[in-house]
């Protein structure tokens, strides 16, 4: 990103933290992120082509700015990180998903986006605010303390309610775009999707561990 | 014969016109093509072809927002329904009530096929009890017909389609005879975890019912019993039996079969009812009216083509409505006619449901393996507590089914969402951990039970509003009894004991009955609203589904149901569709009609 640029929106970002709230005024705080989507945007209709291949994007523009898009990447990576069975959310898509999700036309797509986009301020305004740095350019450790306060809706204080709302819903959406690609479903442990000349039921083993044979 | 033009219908001369061409019509149309009838059938929706509009195999990876539902497809991307929903555009439905406890909501498909394009193939007998209802427990209306008048077309119904399941002889749960049923897949983890831990609570599991062909059908034996007699018919069944494939035991049911392992209208019924060269189909039909003529019979009916917008009338010697119930109902509504008994729109049913999910420890990090097997109901709990009922024990007066399942299923984007309740709401490599750990520990447990018709539940035209082709559109009233929430409360309440006794956690408790039972229409099993019985005064339609005021107009669809047993209708709705189609070929014959 281009230091101009970076600075303008570091400052959009902070003035709308004070007051983050979501849903009332966040549709101004939230542009700092994105580009609007369109009041008369359409979906994909009620009768889409169910055999071609779509792309985010296809039916619908993505609108998240490229800063965002940097957010969006560190945080999904921060919460499906590479491990020694899978590599992490952004290398199969997850970004390119959430930023369709939060751009689609739809109520439920239409309600997650102030909570995402202003989250994602609230994100690199925290960042800024203890470490002097865009989120991304965050070490782990540095990351992890941001995380480590709004992760848990038990255990974090009150004043990160909202910010742990919006983590809630990022994780939902990092997971859900994770392990729905083929990567993501043999990492969970999902085996079908196999065409079988015959079903056998289940292997002995399983049988046992559930206590049934 | 085939896929025609409006224009083309209008030049032709028909036997009979089905209006509509799912389940009802599509039995309806197949029975009298296939026994030499020449029929037309009007379809509101597009033409629909499954061999190759089909999502086989797609992952969620692969659809805009990973196949979540959403207005358009509220059943998720890849579901098989096209043009409709909870909504269809520019043709509403109304409710008199703003109170959501007492709305109805209504799901549509506008598709060759209709809903058997999607639903979920559950296909259970009724049972002896539920045709006499109102003699058992003094409640609804008795069926002017026994369970054995049905049996022998339950029996066809299910050799042509193809039903796996078995025989446990349990109550009131019907056998079928030897040779109807094809063998019930292997049951699951899942199936066999929930069958010993709800036996502990005095809850029986039997093999499931469903559309699905565990094998391929026997195309040697079965035209010959389904077509005695019917050389011509029996070969252009069997050399369509071996085009269906047996299951893949992969890819989900609700988005169509190219493949044809599974019932739906457009690969079982209309491919053998078109090659006999007596069924002519006409898609983007919607039919307005039904038209009287001077001698008080049906003339044929008025539609509109979707693409032109222009009015057509076609004639015919019977008229069958087959639109699906409340679409039927509109019909006949909008016609004014076969309602001198002032009982259509009357006595509209769905099936009462809820349901309550748990994590169950035990099946945390089971050792992987494919558990697609056919996509629902291995096994299922029919209802088991007639005795108490009837004894007066439970406060609710008809039963409920168990539908139920667990196990690794295709992820979509719900699968490790909102984990917070198990593991506090973490990131990073223990997430990943966590995710592992918790897929596929989960049980789903749902319950399906009898409505009873009451009089707060019908339909009438609205008296403005209209859809986009000027038809007035229906106004829905709606209010559950006490025996539906009772009965509702009963289901959360044994689901949380069956948990109980699986070692099983769950996020909220069970709730009572106007909580936990979903909204009208929402199980998508509206029958009724144009009801069968033995006096012209109080019913519709006899037991065939003859209008009493008009000798010629059928209704074969789930409008003329007088009860709703829990045994998902649409099984009992093509076994009806084709006695009914019998007995218009046996007037015909006899030249009554």
């Amino acid at each position: 990103m281009d230091r101009r640029t970076t600075i303008k929106w570091m400052f959009a970002a902070a003035a709308t933290v004070p007051s983050l709230r979501f849903g009332i005024g966040s549709a101004l705080a939230g542009d700092a992120a994105a580009r609007d989507v369109a009041a008369n945007q359409a979906g994909y209709g009620t009768d889409p082509d169910l055999v071609k291949e779509w792309k985010p994007g296809g039916p619908w523009p993505l609108t998240l700015t490229a800063n965002a898009r940097a957010t969006t990447r560190a945080l999904c990576d921060l919460i499906i990180p590479a491990d020694d069975v899978s590599p992490a959310a952004s290398a199969v898509g997850v970004v390119d998903f959430i930023d369709e999700w939060i751009s689609a036309p739809y109520p439920q797509q239409r309600g997650d986006r102030p909570t995402v986009l202003n989250g994602l301020l609230w994100i690199e305004a925290e960042s800024q605010k203890r470490f002097g740095q865009a989120f991304p350019a965050l070490s782990d450790a540095q990351r992890a303390q941001i995380a480590d306060d709004i992760c848990s809706p038990a255990k974090s204080k009150a004043e990160f309610a909202d910010a742990v709302k919006f983590f809630s819903k990022f994780r939902d959406l990092t997971a859900g775009g994770f392990y729905t690609t083929p990567v993501g479903m043999n990492d969970i442990g999902y085996r079908g999707n196999v065409p079988l000349t015959s079903f056998e039921g289940p292997p002995l083993e399983a049988l046992k561990k559930a206590g049934l044979a | 014969m085939s896929f025609i033009s409006s224009t083309q219908a209008d030049k032709n001369t028909y036997d009979v016109i089905v209006v509509g061409s799912g389940a009802a019509g599509g039995q309806t149309a197949y029975t009298l093509a296939m026994e030499g009838a020449r029929v037309l059938m009007l379809e509101a929706g597009r033409k629909y072809e499954p061999a190759t509009e089909t999502p086989m195999m797609q992952v969620n990876s692969q659809a805009p927002l990973r196949g979540a539902g959403t207005p358009e497809k509220p059943f998720g991307f890849w579901d098989a329904t096209i043009d409709g929903g909870w909504d269809v555009p520019g043709e509403p439905y109304t409710s008199a009530s703003d109170d959501p406890e007492r709305q109805f909501r209504w799901w549509r498909a506008r598709m060759l096929g209709g809903r058997t394009n999607h639903w979920g193939r559950i296909s259970l007998r009724n049972g002896p009890y539920d045709f006499k209802p109102h003699t058992r427990d003094g409640l609804g209306f008795d069926w002017p017909m026994n369970y054995q008048d049905l049996a022998p077309y339950y029996d066809k119904v299910e050799m042509l389609i193809g039903v796996y399941g078995e025989n446990d002889g349990l109550e009131n749960t019907p056998n079928s005879p030897d040779g109807v049923l094809l063998p019930a897949p292997k049951p699951l983890v899942s199936d066999l975890f929930f069958k010993k831990h709800a036996a502990k609570v005095g809850v029986p599991t039997i093999a499931g019912h469903r559309a699905v062909l565990t094998t391929r059908l026997d195309h040697k034996r079965l035209p010959a019993l389904l077509h005695p007699g019917n050389a011509k018919a029996q070969a252009i069944l069997a050399a369509d039996m071996q085009k269906r494939s047996a299951c893949i035991f992969a890819t989900p049911c609700g988005r169509g079969c190219s493949i044809r392992a599974n019932y739906q209208s457009t690969t079982v019924h209309l491919p053998p009812a078109l090659d006999t060269g007596n069924l002519d189909i006409v898609t983007d039909a919607m039919v307005r009216s039904v038209n009287r003529r001077k001698d008080g019979k049906a003339e044929g009916v008025t539609y509109i083509d979707r693409k032109t917008g222009a009015e057509h009338r076609v004639k015919a010697r019977i008229v069958v409505l087959a639109a699906s119930a409340l679409e039927s109902v509109r019909i006949l509504l909008n016609s004014g006619v076969a309602n001198s008994s002032g009982k259509v729109g009357k006595y509209i049913m769905d099936t009462v449901g809820a349901g309550l999910n748990g994590q169950v420890p035990l099946l945390e990090n089971m050792p992987l393996h494919n558990e697609d097997g056919v996509d629902g109901l291995h096994m299922y709990t029919p209802w088991w507590l007639y005795k108490e009922q009837l004894a007066g024990k439970l406060g609710f007066a008809r039963g409920y089914h168990i539908e139920f399942g667990g196990g690794r299923d295709l992820p979509g984007m719900g699968i490790a969402s909102g984990l917070e309740w198990l593991n506090g709401g973490t990131y990073g490599k223990q997430f990943k951990e966590d995710a592992r750990r918790y897929y596929g520990s989960f049980m789903w447990l749902t319950g399906r039970g009898e409505m009873i018709p009451n009089e707060n539940c019908y339909a009438e035209l609205d008296p403005t509003v209209k859809d986009k082709f000027g038809i007035p559109v229906l106004r829905f009233h709606w209010k559950w009894s006490e025996h539906e929430l009772g009965q509702a409360a009963h289901m959360e309440k044994t689901f949380a004991d069956i948990l109980d006794a699986m070692g099983g956690r769950y996020s909220r408790k069970p709730q009572a009955g106007n909580k936990a039972i979903k909204q009208g229409g929402v199980i998508i099993h509206e029958v009724g609203g144009a009801i069968m019985g033995t006096d012209s005064k109080k019913s519709v339609t006899n037991s065939f589904g003859q209008c009493w005021d008009m000798k010629n107009l059928f209704i074969t669809d789930g409008a003329t149901l007088c009860s709703n047993a829990d045994k998902n209708p649409t099984l009992t709705i093509m076994a009806l569709a084709w006695r009914s189609a019998d007995h218009m070929l046996s007037l015909m014959k006899r030249k009554e009609l």
